[in-house]
């Protein structure tokens, strides 16, 4: 994905090489902190929440709106971020805990979560439009999003994709921790593998499940806050967004917080090196092209095992 | 994977069995729809007890398991620890009343390692987070949780495995790691559902002394189908059938029960 404020107007083959890396580690890094989200609500509760691209862009208006107050992107994008994780707890304390403890035998088990997250989504974005309408809204970027100047040419990567890529390694850094070297995150793990068990070692699973997904909304508010600027704010902004971190989440094996990360990377580089050495046409296909291959040659995804602690 | 050690510990002579009233349950009834699963049950753990619940298939056994660790609702009935009156615990605070269990079907998480498997019994005493694992601050308690899991798992000779993950392991194996998990937490009273069964001779012989060890450190509940085991380590036993108490008592006593008898063979006298 080219953003559109880091546009390569000169070609030598090098500079637009550089370019198509630079871009690829930028979109990948935007599509990471969805996939991470995704992978987040997986682990902790066995659903794939596709009302993820709404809880985002809803938390991403509520920036907005804070923007419009402060003129603060920074106290905009705490807000995001902290506002995500009220929402993504209140969803599953709410609506998701409510449906699994009704729904509990036959085929809808497995039906009724994904029926229920793709439900939430339209009703999100529905809400979206009575507060904000639907009309295109823009942030701006916190830092310069002109390009760097590499021996005095400039090239597609600027501040603002540096701010993303940074952002995304802290994100993955304290989720690392989080899940290998706290209790709370070996908890989560329990809790998403069997919840019996986990209950049954003293764990509350409910409350648990409900950090996951708290976690995961505080991620989708970040990766909002990162990808709009550049982009327009509309009830429906983040659909492909989610469409590309689901993608990226498969890739990596749904299971591993790196795998998402790197599948997400994979994605990043496959769509920006598609569209610039083959056709523009190419963005939207290629991840499904990517996707389908990684499903034949492993099914599992790229990154399914993960690293335990040992002794 | 190295074999295991002989259990070096003794038998009966380190079973110290006294007369304080650990555990005691009365009149418990559970029932599903229409079906009475539990009538009236009665049971009684002294310290450092080993008690069998033993009784034909669909008795109630782990029904009784499941209605005493808040896995079952239970309909009526009262629960007394250490003479003191408690609510029927709800899963996830079975362990805060000095409880533990294993289940039937080992149910170790394949993917951890042994040592977090081992942890996750005794999660609930830990206190680190997010910004104090980010700051470092939880790595003395998670060091102090990793060796309480060690020392669990010596206590089943299986610390030597701690960095397998748990589904490499043998299905006896597995055995002996639900048991430490199970142990980490360190209760009074521990409930083994089925802990000899799926396992060949030797294993059971060793699960044998392994119970009789654990019984010096705690209080045992045993749910078995193997006699021989029921019949080796426990001092006391209660039969069940059809959900209801049919004989108890010491171990010669029950065995001569014409009604366990009639239960288990099917004939009268």
């Amino acid at each position: 994905m080219i953003r559109q404020f880091a546009l390569p107007t000169w070609g030598s083959k090098m500079t637009e090489f550089i370019t198509a890396i630079l871009t690829s580690l930028s979109s990948g890094a935007i599509y990471a902190l969805m996939a991470l989200a995704i992978v987040l609500v997986w682990r902790s509760t066995r659903v794939i929440n596709f009302a993820q691209a709404g809880q985002a862009v809803l938390t991403t208006y509520i920036g907005y709106t804070v923007i419009q107050r402060t003129g603060s992107y920074w106290l905009a994008l705490v807000v995001a971020v902290i506002s995500g994780a009220i929402i993504g707890a209140v969803i599953d304390r709410f609506f998701m805990r409510p449906i699994f403890k009704r729904v509990k035998s036959g085929p809808i088990v497995m039906i009724a979560p994904v029926v229920a997250t793709l439900g939430l989504l339209g009703i999100i974005q529905a809400i979206i439009g009575f507060i904000w309408g639907l009309t295109n809204q823009s942030i701006e970027a916190p830092v310069s999003t002109g390009g760097y100047k590499v021996m005095g040419k400039v090239i597609a990567f600027s501040s603002y994709n540096l701010l993303v890529l940074v952002a995304v390694a802290i994100a993955m850094l304290l989720l690392t921790i989080l899940f290998q070297r706290t209790n709370i995150g070996l908890a989560l793990r329990a809790s998403a593998y069997s919840p019996e068990i986990a209950r049954l070692s003293g764990i509350k699973v409910d409350a648990v499940r409900t950090l996951g997904w708290a976690i995961a909304g505080a991620s989708g508010g970040l990766a909002g806050m990162l990808y709009i600027p550049g982009y327009f704010l509309y009830p429906n902004a983040m659909d492909l967004l989610l469409v590309f971190g689901f993608v990226a989440a498969v890739i990596g094996g749904l299971e591993s917080l790196f795998g998402a990360v790197a599948g997400a990377m994979i994605l990043g580089f496959a769509i920006n090196f598609s569209t610039t050495y083959i056709s523009q046409k190419l963005f939207f296909p290629t991840a499904f092209i990517v996707l389908v291959l990684v499903l034949l040659i492993k099914p599992s995804g790229l990154f399914a095992a993960k690293k335990s602690r040992g002794a | 994977m190295k074999s295991l050690p002989e259990l070096e510990f003794g038998c009966l002579e380190s079973t110290l069995v006294s007369n304080a009233n650990l555990l005691s349950i009365k009149s418990l009834s559970v029932s599903f729809g229409g079906l009475k699963a539990l009538s009236n049950v009665n049971l009684e753990l002294n310290e450092n007890e080993v008690v069998g619940l033993i009784g034909p298939n669909g008795a109630g056994k782990t029904t009784f398991f499941n209605a005493l660790s808040g896995l079952t609702e239970v309909e009526s009935g009262t629960l007394s620890i250490n003479g003191k009156s408690h609510k029927w615990p709800k899963p996830h605070q079975l362990i805060d009343l000095g409880i533990s269990r294993t289940l039937q079907g080992v149910g170790l998480f394949p993917e951890l390692s042994v040592l977090e498997n081992v942890m996750i019994g005794d999660n609930k005493s830990s206190k680190s987070g997010l910004i104090s694992g980010a700051l470092g601050l939880s790595l003395k308690d998670e060091k102090k949780l990793r060796q309480r899991a060690l020392t669990a798992l010596e206590r089943v000779y299986a610390s030597g495995i701690a960095d397998q993950r748990a589904d490499s392991l043998p299905y006896p194996v597995t055995k002996r790691v639900a048991i430490a998990r199970a142990l980490v937490s360190e209760p009074k009273v521990l409930l083994l559902d089925e802990p000899a069964g799926g396992l060949g001779a030797q294993d059971i012989e060793w699960m044998n002394s392994l119970i009789h060890n654990l019984a010096t450190q705690c209080s045992v509940i045993l749910v078995e189908h193997h006699m021989d085991v029921v019949m080796s380590v426990c001092d006391r036993l209660y039969v069940l059938n059809f959900g209801e108490v049919i004989s108890s008592g010491d171990v010669e006593k029950v065995r001569r029960d014409p009604a366990v008898v009639e239960a288990y063979l099917g004939v009268n006298n």
